[in-house]
């Protein structure tokens, strides 16, 4: 399968990839390509300008800052597997995700700028209340990650921006994923992360989004336990397909919620 | 597009559409065809190779992305006649039946003992979670990295 032909250019910072992005209508940034180049692939996406920002080492990085931790968009799947200051959840998500051939090349600003609900750093993020700043033709503006994913592969990004970094509180928390084949998608992922004294619950392939579990988190606020605190999924609407139906995601989100939050 | 890539040692340069796969660039237009397509969608990995250093799915990416980079296929592990540790511990290990997905676990495995020289049992087959094989022989794939890691300096 060979993708319809493009036009290529190497940015060689952000700002020039900002200013590639605005030279055509139809340009798409190219990170690490482990969600577009399949899409493209099948046809599925067409760009007429890659703007390939896959070498702007300057947006790879963790750091420490002010209490939170920074990361740069270009941060490979691998090196947030292989980071030890990092959120547990985060570690753990990133370790998950398919093999670590795909794991060298995916980028987190990739995975979750492609706006996929099987994303699971994006749920992560989700849980972990994340900023995420996006740099375009203005200026730089900071998005929370609960504002982030407003669609089926559709996020608060402009075509003409670029995700740069991405901040996360300390927190204490875990990722738990159930998949049919080991380097699979999430039939359901589920990210709780504890900021401060609050918990959150975040999940994967439930929806046309990453989302939230507000009435669980509410649940547990008023005091519910775990075990029953969870049964609030009752109320959600997975998808159902090929590889599961959606009582059978309820019924996972469930078991799978309840083991994160009493693991935490 | 003109490219100038440095695969198994010899710097290759080329001129290339950018929708050309690095896969693709290697089989076909650099002769290279130990690198086999499997799946053709970044599932089986097959088409394993190393972009300086790093396994890689050489079907899900572009040959332009890997302008002045170095690329080693299977066929720049053996030196000199000698085969790499990797090579040899599979042969020894009977580590294959039909052969189809070798080159790819091979380099998968030569990147895996990279980054964790010592693995356990568990981190090997984790290890190598991309790639498949269709004969199901895994048993002695696992045994034969094992080797590999206990052999390699």
């Amino acid at each position: 399968m060979i993708p319809a032909a493009f036009d290529y250019v190497r940015a060689t910072s952000v700002e020039d990839a900002v200013r590639l992005l605005a030279t055509n209508d139809d340009a798409k940034l190219l990170a690490g390509g482990h969600s577009l180049v399949p899409l493209m692939r099948l046809r599925l996406a067409r760009p007429a300008l890659l703007v390939d920002v896959g070498r702007l080492s300057e947006l790879a990085y963790i750091r420490e800052e002010d209490g939170r931790f920074v990361i740069g968009a270009l941060t490979r799947h691998a090196q947030l597997e292989d980071a030890q200051m990092i959120p547990a959840l985060l570690r753990e998500a990133a370790s998950m995700i398919a093999d670590r051939q795909v794991r060298h090349r995916g980028t987190i600003g990739g995975s979750v700028a492609h706006g996929d609900p099987a994303s699971d750093l994006a749920a992560c993020l989700l849980a972990l209340d994340a900023d995420l700043v996006a740099r375009g033709p203005e200026g730089d503006r900071t998005i929370a990650a609960r504002d982030f994913f407003t669609g089926l592969f559709e996020t608060a990004l402009l075509p003409t921006e670029i995700l740069t970094e991405i901040r996360v509180p300390r927190a204490r928390g875990t990722y738990l994923k159930f998949r049919t084949r080991s380097h699979d998608w999430a039939t359901v992922g589920v990210a709780v992360a504890r900021v401060d004294w609050t918990v959150n619950v975040a999940l994967s392939s439930m929806g046309l989004t990453p989302i939230r579990a507000v009435e669980v988190e509410d649940a547990l606020r008023e005091g519910a336990a775990p075990a029953v605190a969870v049964h609030e999924l009752e109320r959600t609407e997975p998808p159902g397909d090929a590889t599961a139906s959606s009582e059978y995601r309820k019924h996972l989100a469930q078991v799978l919620t309840r083991r994160a939050l009493e693991r935490i | 597009m003109k490219i100038s890539v440095t695969v198994n040692g010899r710097l290759h340069e080329a001129e290339v559409e950018p929708r050309q796969l690095l896969v693709n660039f290697l089989r076909d237009q650099l002769g290279l065809c130990g690198t086999n397509i499997g799946c053709d969608t970044s599932s089986c990995g097959a088409c394993t190779v190393l972009v300086d250093g790093e396994s890689v799915k050489s079907c899900t990416l572009f040959a332009v992305q890997t302008d002045g980079m170095e690329v080693t296929t299977i066929e720049g592990l053996a030196q000199e006649g000698e085969l790499h540790p990797v090579q040899a511990a599979f042969r020894e290990h009977h580590a294959l039946q039909c052969g189809f997905c070798t080159p790819g676990f091979v380099m998968a495995a030569v990147s895996l003992l990279h980054e964790h020289p010592n693995p356990t049992e568990d981190e090997i087959r984790e290890g190598l979670n991309g790639n498949l094989c269709r004969c199901t022989g895994y048993h002695n794939i696992v045994a034969a990295v094992a080797a590999a890691a206990r052999t390699s300096p």
